[in-house]
Parts: C-alpha cells; sequence; structure tokens
C-alpha cells in the first residue's frame, strides 16, 4: 500500500528560500487552513465571534489575532486564515454557530498559497507590477485587498508598514515569485 | 585633442576629462557633459546624416528632442543596436560607437543622392501615381526598391540583449520639464506639502537656464537660481527627481507615461541596471513646464548642414562650449534672434548679416543689435544658399525689388518664433486657441487637474516664467488638500510676442518644411492644389509631421502654408492630432519584465513534473500547459496516441484533468440557480448524484459545458470547460449580482483547489478501490453519474462515476498539494493492470469516438443544443433559463441549419483537415459544412470526423465531397458515434 | 488608464475592472411573452450615447462586485457610481 500523501507547495523547495536582501526579502509562508466566507452582515457578525477575530464590515480592511485573520475581500465576501490544523475546528466551530442560516463556507485551502514581502523597497518591488498607491497614508497597515501584480490576480495585505502578505492561487505563485524577484534586482 | 570650435572657458562640460567615442568609425574625443552632437560640432563635424528622400547631406539642426536630421544607429553589436536616435540626446562615453544613416558607401559620398538631382519625378504622392502597372510590380519590383532607397535607419536584426523594467509611481503633483518654470512649480508644490514627481528628458535639469546667458533681464543670476532651487528640492523628503526621464503619453485621468534612460549614457553600467524603465504615473495634479520648440525659415535650400537653429547655436555655446561656425548669417522674424545674434557676438564670433523678413525690427532685442553695429537688414529673405556638404554663403534678397546679395558665410541661423510644446496638453484633451501674436496654438487654459506653465502657454521671459511656474506649483498643491485655506488662483497672462508666421514662403523644391520627411513648400502647395482640404488628409498625402519627430519643428510652417494656400485663418485650418509618444520608445520599455518565462504566467498542475520527468509533450491551452501525449523510447506522436487509446479501451488510463475549471454553488438556493443558468434539471436531481450541465447565452447559442454534481441539498460541484471557467463564473455572477439578488446562493472558483486524476478504462474499477474509503465503488452503488465524498490514501476525496472516454471512468478531485502523491500512488498501483497515462491527444481521439463534442471545436458560437445532438439535455417543463427565450425562435428550428454528424472517408485511411470544407457532388462550389474533428482511430482501424453540415441529421448514408489540397475525397454522412452507440461499456 | 469609482472599493486602477456594457436594462421577466422584435431588442440595442453614459462595471481583480456608473463617453471622465438595485445620486 502507498504511503500517506505529502503537502508539496506551489512555490516548490527552489523559491520557497531566499537570503536576506536590503531592499526587500521574500519568503514563502507556511501552509495554513483557508477558508472563504460568503454572506450577509447579520452571518459575518456571528462568523466572526465564532472564528474569534471579527470580520470587518469596513471595506479593504483585515482583522486579526496572533494566530488567525479575517480579511475583506468583498461585501459578502472574506478571507479566512488559520494555522494549518486548525481547519477541523474552524468548520466546525462556523456550522455549529450559524445552524441553517444562509451562507457558504468552501475550503481553499490548496486553491491559495501566500508569501511575504518585507523590508524598506517592498512598495517599490511591489509597484513594479501592482498599479496601487501603496504609501501609508493610502495603504495603510491593516488594508487588504484583491488586485493586479503583473498579469496574474493576487490578494495584497499589509501586516506591517513594511510587511505585506500575498496570498495568490497555487499555478500563479511561481510567476508572482519570479516577478518580484526580477523587480527586487532592477530597482 | 580639445575640438578646434571649443571656447575658452564656460559650458556645463567637464573639461578636466576627456571621453573618446567613434562616429562612423573614426574617434572624436568630447567631455562629460557633451552629447554626440555638441562633441562632434566642437570638431567642426556638421555633416551627420542624409535626409529620407533625396539623401541630401543634412547637418544638426536643433540642440534637444526636436532634431530632425542628426539621426543616427548607437550600438556596436546587433542585439543592442538603436537606429534613429537623435545625436542631440545621445550622451558620449567612452564605448560609444554611432553611425551615420541612410547613406551608400559613405556619408560624404552616398550614391542615392541621384534622387536629389532626379528630385522634380518625386513630388508628394509620386508613388500613389507612378508605380500603378504592371498590377504585380508594387510588391515585387517597386516597393523593394523604394524601400532601400528611401529610410531611416535599419532594424536591428538580432533580439533586444537589453533589460527593460517598469513601475507605478503615485504623486500629488508632477512636474514635466525643469526648465525655470518647471523648477519653480515643483518647489512651490513641494512647500505646500504635495508629493512632487519632477521629471526632464535632458541629462540635467535647468531647460533653457543651462543655454542662456548668465543673468536674465531682471538680473537674476540663471545658474545660481537653478542650484540653489535645486537644492531645496533635493532636500525635500516628498519630491523625486528624475532626469533623462521623457513624459511621452498623457492618459485620462492624469495617468502620464515616462521613459527614464537609466543606462545608455554609462560606459560600464551595473550589469543589473534596465536600460530603460517605464514609470507608469498616477498624479491628482500635472503641471506641464513643456518649453517651446524654435521654427525654422522656409527658404530654398535652409537644409544644408551649417544652417541651424538660432537658440540652438546659443545652448552649444553657453551649455557645452561650442562654438557652430565662425561667420554667421542670421535669417529671423522673430525678435528673440537679436538676443541670440548678441550672444554670439559678445562670444566673438562674426555676424556677417541679419536678414529679417519683417518691414520693422523694434523692441530691445534689435535696438541692442543697432547699437552694438550688427549689420540688420529688414524687410529681407533668404533667397539661395550655397556650399555642398557645408554652407559656403546665402543670397540675401530686398522683399519686392529683387535686390541681391551674396553673403559669405559658413553658419546661417534660422529664427522664425518659438512654438509652445502643447502636445501633452493636447493628449490630455486641453483645447488649443490660435494666438496671432505669438504665430502659435496655445494651451486654453486649465483643466482642473492639469496646468501648463512657463513658453509651453507662450511666457519667454524667465523671470516671469518662474514666477508662472510658483504659481502654477502652488495652485497644484492646494488643490490636492481641498480641506486647506481658500485656492489661490493663477494671475500671470500671456504678453504679445513680435513673432511673424512665414506665411508666404517660396513655392520651391528645396525649400523644406519638414526635414526629416523631405517634404518642401512645392509638395505642400500640390497637395492642396489636388484638393486635399483637410490637414490630416494633407499630413498623410505629403507625410509631413510623420516619422520619428512628429513634426516639432515642422507642424505650424506646414499649417501656415496650407492655410495661405487656402486663404484661410490659422484657426481655422486647425491642427494634425498630438498622438503618443512625444519621442520614440523602444518596445523594449512597453514589455517591460514580460519577456521569457515572464510573459505570461505559465499555469503547471500539480502532476506537471511527474509528466515532465516522464518526458510528456506539452500543448499550451490558455496559460495552462498540458501533457498532450507520453511518448516511449523513439515513438512518434502517432504511435504514442495509438497506445494510449488502446490502453484505456483494454485495460486503463490515467489522465490529469486537473485543468478543468470547477465552480462551487453554495446556499439555500443553489439548486434554483443553476436551473436558470443550465438548460438542465437540478431541482430533482438527487443527492450523489451528478448531470451532464448545458449553458447557452441569451442569444440561445452553445457556451460551455460540463458535470454538476450535487453533494448536498444546498453543494453543487460544478465543472466548466478548461478554457471557458473565468467566463463562465463571470457570466454567473452578473445573473445573479444583478439580476437575481434575491437568491441566496454563492459563487466560488474552486479550480485550482482540486488536483483531478481521471482513470478511464475497464480496469479502472479494480486499481482504485483499494485506495478508496467510505465509498462503495461497484457499479449498483455507484453507477455511471454518480458522486460522492470520502477519502483516499487518507486525504479528502470527491470522487465523480463520469466518462469522457466511453469507458468505465472516475474522476479523483484531492486537495491540490496532495495531487502529486496520489497520482503516484495509483500510478504504482495500476502497473499490473497495464495502466498508461495518456495525454490531450488521445483523450480528443477518444472522445471523438463516442462524438462527444468540445465546445469551441464542435460549436462555434452559432450552434444550439438541437444543432450538436444535445437537445435531450434540455430539461422538459422548465418555465425559464438562460437561453430558452431565443431558441424559441424560428431560425433556430430550420432543418437546414448545420448539424453534428459523423463521415467517413470512403478510403478509411485519410484523416480529413480539420476545417475542410464540405460539398455536394451536385455543386462543388457551394460549402454546406466543416469539418470540426477529424483523427485515425486505431480503436476502429479507420479514420473518422465530425463535421458540422446544413441539414446533416437527415442525409444519413449521403456521399459527399471533400476537397482538399492534394484532391478531392468522397465522405460518407454517419452519425456523430462511432464506437459503443449503445454504451454498454460506459454503464457497466 | 481610468481611474474608475468602485462604490465599495474606491476609485481604483481601470487594470482591476472590466467593462460589462450599458446599464439599467433589465433582463425581462417573462422572455416567453415577448415578440422576436422585442426579444431582439432587449439583447441587442444599445444607445451607444456621446455624453453621458449609464454603463456596468465590474471590480473583478478587487471586491468582485457589479456595479453601474455613468462615464463621459467623450471625455472618459466618470462623473459617479452606484450599485446594483440603487437609484444613481
Amino acid at each position: 500500500m502507498a504511503e500517506q500523501p505529502v503537502r508539496q507547495s506551489a512555490l516548490g523547495a527552489a523559491r520557497a528560500t531566499q537570503g536576506p536582501h536590503a531592499a526587500a526579502c521574500l519568503r514563502a509562508l507556511p501552509a495554513a487552513s483557508r477558508f472563504s466566507f460568503r454572506g450577509s452582515p447579520p452571518e459575518a457578525e456571528t462568523a466572526g465571534v465564532a472564528f474569534g477575530v471579527p470580520f470587518s464590515l469596513q471595506s479593504c480592511r483585515a482583522h486579526q489575532t496572533e494566530d488567525r485573520a479575517a480579511l475583506w475581500l468583498g461585501p459578502d465576501e472574506w478571507l479566512l486564515l488559520a494555522p494549518e490544523d486548525a481547519a477541523r475546528a474552524v468548520q466546525a466551530a462556523l456550522i455549529r454557530a450559524l445552524g441553517e442560516r444562509p451562507y457558504a463556507l468552501i475550503g481553499i485551502a490548496h486553491r491559495n498559497t501566500a508569501l511575504e514581502i518585507s523590508g524598506p523597497r517592498a512598495t517599490m518591488v511591489l509597484n513594479a507590477g501592482c498599479p496601487l498607491d501603496l504609501h501609508t497614508s493610502r495603504f495603510p497597515v491593516g488594508m487588504c485587498t484583491r488586485t493586479i501584480l503583473g498579469k496574474a490576480e493576487i490578494i495584497l495585505w499589509r501586516t506591517a508598514s513594511e510587511v505585506f502578505h500575498i496570498d495568490v492561487w497555487r499555478t500563479f505563485a511561481p510567476y508572482v515569485w519570479d516577478f518580484l524577484i526580477e523587480a527586487r534586482a532592477r530597482l | 585633442m580639445t575640438g578646434p570650435f571649443r571656447t575658452e572657458i564656460g559650458g556645463r562640460i567637464d573639461r578636466t576629462r576627456r571621453i573618446d567615442f567613434r562616429f562612423d568609425g573614426r574617434l572624436y574625443s568630447g567631455h562629460p557633459g557633451d552629447n554626440l552632437a555638441s562633441a562632434l560640432l566642437s570638431h567642426g563635424v556638421h555633416l551627420l546624416g542624409r535626409s529620407f528622400k533625396y539623401h541630401r547631406p543634412r547637418g544638426v539642426l536643433g540642440a534637444g528632442s526636436e532634431e530632425p536630421n542628426a539621426l543616427v544607429r548607437v550600438g556596436s553589436y546587433e542585439s543592442r543596436a538603436t537606429p534613429n536616435l537623435r545625436a542631440t540626446q545621445v550622451e558620449i562615453h567612452d564605448l560609444l560607437v554611432a553611425e551615420s544613416q541612410n547613406r551608400y558607401p559613405s556619408l560624404s559620398f552616398d550614391v542615392g543622392a541621384i534622387n536629389d538631382v532626379l528630385s522634380p519625378l518625386f513630388p508628394a504622392g509620386f508613388y500613389y501615381k507612378t508605380f500603378m502597372w504592371p498590377a504585380w510590380g508594387w510588391r515585387r519590383l517597386y516597393e523593394p526598391i523604394i524601400r532601400r532607397m528611401a529610410g531611416l535607419g535599419r532594424a536591428p536584426t538580432a533580439p533586444d540583449a537589453d533589460i527593460y523594467a517598469q513601475r507605478y509611481v503615485h504623486c500629488d503633483v508632477l512636474v514635466v520639464g525643469a526648465g525655470p518654470a518647471g523648477l519653480a512649480a515643483a518647489r512651490a508644490a513641494a512647500q505646500g506639502g504635495a508629493r512632487v514627481l519632477l521629471c526632464d528628458e535632458q541629462s540635467e535639469f535647468g531647460g533653457s537656464l543651462l543655454s542662456e546667458p548668465d543673468t536674465t533681464e531682471a538680473g537674476r543670476n540663471r545658474l545660481a537660481w537653478r542650484a540653489a532651487t535645486l537644492a531645496t528640492l533635493a532636500a525635500s523628503d516628498n519630491v523625486t527627481l528624475l532626469t533623462r526621464s521623457t513624459a511621452f503619453g498623457v492618459f485620462a485621468d492624469n495617468f502620464v507615461a515616462l521613459v527614464e534612460r537609466v543606462t545608455d549614457h554609462l560606459a560600464n553600467p551595473e550589469p543589473a541596471l534596465p536600460r530603460e524603465r517605464l514609470w507608469q504615473v498616477r498624479a491628482r495634479q500635472v503641471v506641464l513646464a513643456t518649453g517651446a520648440i524654435e521654427r525654422p525659415m522656409v527658404f530654398a535650400g535652409n537644409d544644408r548642414p551649417g544652417v541651424m537653429l538660432a537658440g540652438a547655436a546659443r545652448t552649444y555655446l553657453h551649455r557645452y562650449g561650442v562654438r557652430t561656425g565662425r561667420r554667421i548669417v542670421l535669417a529671423t522674424s522673430a525678435d528673440s534672434a537679436y538676443g541670440v545674434a548678441m550672444d554670439l557676438h559678445r562670444a566673438g564670433l562674426t555676424i556677417a548679416a541679419i536678414a529679417d523678413v519683417r518691414n520693422e525690427a523694434s523692441g530691445p532685442l534689435a535696438a541692442a543689435a543697432r547699437a552694438a553695429g550688427l549689420p540688420l537688414r529688414t524687410s529681407t529673405h533668404i533667397a539661395a544658399t550655397h556650399g555642398r556638404l557645408r554652407i559656403r554663403g546665402a543670397t540675401l534678397a530686398r522683399n519686392g525689388t529683387g535686390a541681391r546679395e551674396k553673403v559669405a558665410c559658413d553658419l546661417l541661423l534660422m529664427s522664425g518664433g518659438y512654438t509652445p510644446t502643447v502636445h501633452l496638453y493636447s493628449q490630455a484633451r486641453g483645447t488649443l486657441r490660435f494666438d496671432e501674436s505669438l504665430g502659435a496654438f496655445l494651451p486654453g487654459g486649465d483643466t482642473g487637474i492639469l496646468q501648463v506653465a512657463g513658453a509651453c502657454r507662450g511666457i519667454f521671459a524667465t523671470d516671469v516664467a518662474i514666477a508662472d511656474g510658483a504659481e502654477a506649483g502652488t495652485v497644484a498643491a492646494a488643490r490636492t488638500d481641498p480641506g486647506g485655506a481658500p485656492q489661490p488662483v493663477r494671475t500671470i497672462s500671456v504678453p504679445d510676442s513680435g513673432a511673424l508666421l512665414a506665411r508666404e514662403a517660396p513655392c520651391d523644391r528645396r525649400a523644406f518644411v519638414d526635414f526629416q520627411n523631405d517634404v518642401t513648400t512645392k509638395d505642400l502647395r500640390l497637395a492642396v492644389r489636388e484638393g486635399f482640404v483637410s490637414v490630416e488628409h494633407v499630413k498623410r498625402y505629403t507625410t509631413a509631421g510623420m516619422a520619428t519627430d512628429q513634426g516639432k519643428t515642422s507642424n505650424i510652417n506646414a499649417l501656415a502654408l496650407v492655410a495661405n494656400e487656402r486663404r484661410m485663418d490659422m484657426a481655422a485650418v486647425g491642427l494634425t492630432t498630438f498622438r503618443m509618444p512625444y519621442t520614440p520608445v523602444t518596445f523594449g520599455t512597453l514589455a517591460g519584465a514580460a519577456r521569457g518565462n515572464l510573459f505570461d504566467p505559465i499555469r503547471q498542475t500539480p502532476i506537471h513534473a511527474w509528466a515532465e520527468d516522464r518526458g510528456a509533450v506539452f500543448e499550451d491551452v490558455g496559460m495552462w500547459k498540458r501533457a498532450r501525449y507520453f511518448p516511449a523510447a523513439r515513438e512518434t506522436m502517432a504511435q504514442a496516441v495509438a497506445r494510449e487509446c488502446r490502453a484505456v479501451r483494454t485495460g486503463a488510463g490515467l489522465f490529469d484533468a486537473s485543468t478543468l475549471g470547477k465552480i462551487e454553488v453554495v446556499g439555500p438556493d443553489a439548486a434554483i440557480f443553476l436551473e436558470r443558468m443550465y438548460v438542465n434539471n437540478f431541482r430533482k436531481l438527487a443527492v450523489g448524484r451528478a448531470r451532464y450541465g448545458l449553458m447557452l447565452g441569451e442569444d440561445g447559442f452553445v457556451l460551455d459545458d460540463g458535470v454538476i454534481g450535487r453533494l448536498a441539498p444546498d453543494r453543487f460541484h460544478v465543472t466548466t470547460t478548461t478554457g471557458g471557467a473565468p467566463r463562465v463564473l463571470a457570466m454567473m455572477e452578473d445573473y445573479l449580482q444583478t439580476e437575481w439578488p434575491d437568491l441566496r446562493v454563492w459563487l466560488t472558483s474552486t479550480t485550482e483547489e482540486w488536483a483531478v486524476v481521471s482513470i478511464q478504462g475497464p480496469r479502472a474499477r479494480d486499481i482504485i478501490a483499494p485506495f478508496v474509503i467510505g465509498i462503495d465503488l461497484a457499479p449498483q452503488a455507484f453507477p455511471h453519474m454518480a458522486v460522492a465524498e470520502g477519502t483516499i490514501l487518507g486525504v479528502n476525496l470527491r470522487i465523480f462515476r463520469v466518462s469522457f472516454t466511453g469507458e468505465c471512468g472516475f474522476e479523483i478531485n484531492v486537495p491540490a498539494d496532495y495531487g502529486s502523491d496520489v497520482w503516484h500512488a495509483i500510478m504504482q498501483q495500476g502497473t499490473v493492470f497495464g495502466l498508461t497515462p495518456y495525454g490531450t491527444e488521445a483523450m480528443h481521439v477518444l472522445r471523438a469516438e463516442k462524438g462527444y463534442i468540445i465546445v469551441g471545436q464542435e460549436s462555434d458560437g452559432t450552434a444550439t443544443p438541437d444543432d450538436l445532438g444535445l437537445g435531450w439535455a434540455i430539461g422538459r417543463g422548465k418555465s425559464d433559463f438562460v437561453g430558452k427565450r431565443s431558441l424559441a425562435r424560428a431560425a433556430m428550428r430550420d432543418p437546414s441549419r448545420k448539424q453534428l454528424v459523423g463521415l467517413l472517408t470512403s478510403n478509411g485511411e485519410t484523416v480529413l483537415q480539420e476545417g475542410a470544407q464540405i460539398v455536394t457532388a451536385a455543386n462543388g462550389n457551394a460549402s454546406i459544412g466543416h469539418v470540426t474533428s477529424a483523427y485515425f482511430s486505431t480503436t476502429l482501424g479507420r479514420s473518422m470526423a465530425l463535421a458540422m453540415i446544413s441539414g446533416g441529421k437527415a442525409r444519413m448514408g449521403e456521399k459527399l465531397l471533400a476537397p482538399m489540397l492534394d484532391r478531392t475525397h468522397e465522405v460518407t454522412v454517419a452519425p456523430a458515434m462511432f464506437y459503443d452507440p449503445k454504451g454498454e461499456r460506459l454503464y457497466g | 488608464m481610468l481611474l474608475i469609482p468602485c462604490p465599495y472599493c474606491g476609485p481604483r486602477p481601470e487594470l482591476e475592472f472590466t467593462y460589462a456594457g450599458e446599464a439599467n436594462i433589465s433582463r425581462p421577466a417573462e422572455p416567453e411573452s415577448l415578440s422576436d422584435e422585442q426579444w431582439a431588442a432587449y439583447l441587442y440595442q444599445r444607445t451607444n450615447p456621446r455624453g453621458m453614459h449609464a454603463e456596468r462595471w465590474r471590480h473583478v481583480h478587487g471586491c468582485g462586485r457589479y456595479f453601474n456608473a455613468s462615464r463621459d463617453t467623450l471625455s472618459d471622465q466618470f462623473q459617479f457610481s452606484w450599485k446594483p438595485g440603487e437609484s444613481p445620486p
């Protein structure tokens, strides 16, 4: 009988490690549980309590605790992030809390993968392909949104003044990684 | 050696360092701060190129990006060469290699110059009129010859070895142009607290401050003011300064494209640096301080080397320390020329004559020139010039009287007044007005988000331009902070100027209006005489204002001539449209990093690496890479596909279907929603069952298909075609959000959540059954079109009993990160059963044997479900679904519509070409349909085809003809189902 | 590149959007009751004005929402945008 399958990251080993860099560091983030929560504000409020992180009702804002985060992606859509081993617990808690109320909870742990870019020139690297104004006055810490990087769609979330979390569909992740490495080399 | 025409002191060059560079193979020297034109002029070299059409010797006309003549090719390797660069903008360095263009065998002796002698034969539009016969002659004879004889530089033949980069940037105030007005605007905006970006196309900031004498009219020291302003800007955190950066395009909402030339001026740039960088700037406010360009005078022989714009000679003197000649004639219709004459006079050059076409030369500058004893002649024009590779003299003539005088000179300077550089303003859709006193079009005003300052709006005096720029900067900064104090306003108005537009120019085949395209006054008159009324048409017929300089020096003169010829006002004649780019932009800059593996994202499935190891040949399907076939040693594609098909029919095949689009449809109203989107019934679909779903557009034509499984009463797993996934999701969202917002259902793309391993064939069940936990796969328990959730090898599993081959098959969905290991485990397990990986090519053959359509291959956006034999899928008794109303149109039920059928060639071997037209024996000229898919089927031992044929269903058994390149083949119409028509294998 | 006012996310670059045609064209409640001509008008007839145009956009690479906007087809300037089901301001 075959062995238990092992998760293989979409970024692969070749792209997951990068040494320190004065302008911007890139690293693949560890596997996580991810859900797309869809529903109206009342359901979102209940779900936030069950999840342990309130869902932002303000557009383009994320809330987080130490190991969980809820990112506003649309007026009825939030991306939930939690540790890899918390998937069943999260699912169970939300199902229990919401009962028969209308909502959708979809597991997307494998659809997306995440990487992080940090450093004094991280915004400049991102702006090689992202058309948004990333000045802290326009894109403050805690802001999150779907947007474009080059020819890929990404979710961009500023977790600290010089740190950005990028969530991206798995098949676009190598492109995003290579694009950022290329952009960093051309500063 | 320092060039003999270099001044002893002064200029912005670093005389302590020498730079050696090559031009046309010869070594020359210059200094840091020089460009190619200034360095060559310092050696007395004026001849820099040959003209486009007549191959006339040409020299440097200007001193900046407006230069039409001195175009050179730079770079010694094909992979790094750039043609048509303006020598006036090419900075020299120790490894610079430049060449003149459009000459053979050499610049001073060019056989193409015969065209100049023959020029009476080549008026405007000559090729439209002349090369009419024979019909084949244009393509094979005339065009190749004309292309060789006429033209600008030669395009490089090797792929571009340079690197390019791009960047988006945002600012409160973008200031374009760093002359006096631009510098003042940037400083004022920065002091107002705005985030400022200041760019200039030149190698250093300053614009006209670098070209003019030390002190302004008001006694301000130009360079000291420049240095102080720059120091303030450099010390501000909120200011970004960009030299060598041309704003070449302005788009909606203050989106401005700049190209920064990062390394071209360096002999040994850092290898990682891009050659050029595209800056895509979004500015809340823009201030254009783009200056003005001097107009040439139009007279016979105004194009010889040594004929130059007056302001350019002044720039070479003050900025580069170069005397452009020794003995000078000035031809002018504007007061500004007298300032230049005084400058050159003070620098020790001889002013041989000043010919002013105006009847009077008043104003302080002319008075100063008179006082200095300069030989000023009013009512005088240039009748002719003399010399071949360099001007030797000019004939001056009194207006009207015919009195002539020949004056020897080695430099003839022209000043026809200044044309404000309104290109960017016009691109921003600002409206222009014609100002008679300036003889130029001026910006009509402020657009609310974009202002104009300085010479660009007709304010030429440095001190006034500085004040004007400062006001513009203050206003711009204030507008970005609407909550601030009362909004400041602009107070400075545009003064009159004493320039006269040269509307009465001689009609002469050597009086050039557009130097770059060899367009003369004669050509323009001819065009008007031949009935070209609109300036846009005159431009296209004569080519005036085209090519790399886009008429920067010629447009206004050309318009003036057209206006004169048509006895109209300039304002009524109007302007040709200003389009981007302001100066040519390399393709590399526009492409940026999007080359090679960054051209597009390359989407690979979790099983890609395995397939690559296995030697798969891939094909591109959208951005996806899909394994097409897996050749064993020395196998051809046909052999591999035959082997893969055989394995599926006799044992089992394994197929990577991960690219299939997947959408999870969840919510209490999910079934209702799917009923409206698809033609099928879904409300009655039981949990644990799946159904073939067919989606139409509202026009009734087939848009997409897939299998839809019900996992729970409120949860469906929908699959789409690989290419259709984003389109289907967008269409579903559109209906859900805008037509039926009351439905409580949500759509989520799960295409990438699941890796899909499809196992097909009579042994499929035996291979996977041991792995699958929690699901009974026996035929009765898990029949065709069943779906279930369980686990496989300990990971989550969604399994579908479906088939795109006609065999018993299963689609195993596992979380994508596990896809590779699960595939591997099944492959290992299946070895003893002859499990064979197969690719998309075998998949196509297998499905065609069963007559299963591929949307986009059998259908082309005009096929109804009935046309494709899929009418059975339409749910009975449904009151509505997307596309239903259109199906009710009479035309949609016309029996002569093209319908899906099979075609069998009579010889059984020929594989018809996909796309081949089908005709009847009775009428071989009228196509009645076409082949949509054709393959050789190993299973059948013969070729087969699917086709869309007019009235096809009623033609079973009919013989038709398929004309192909080799010969016409006879085909017989057959049902679109070649294999297992009863479906016994499918349900087994 | 246009700057498009998403009613949910604020002004954002055109790259994040897809155009979705003229606004205020509702799918008929009972398509079956329409004549062929009426149905064809619903499917194909559009105003294509020179000037202000009420149109639909989708912030596809943003919040994913379809919304309405009024844009001057001459200047490309957006006047305002509003959510589906709401009235223009």
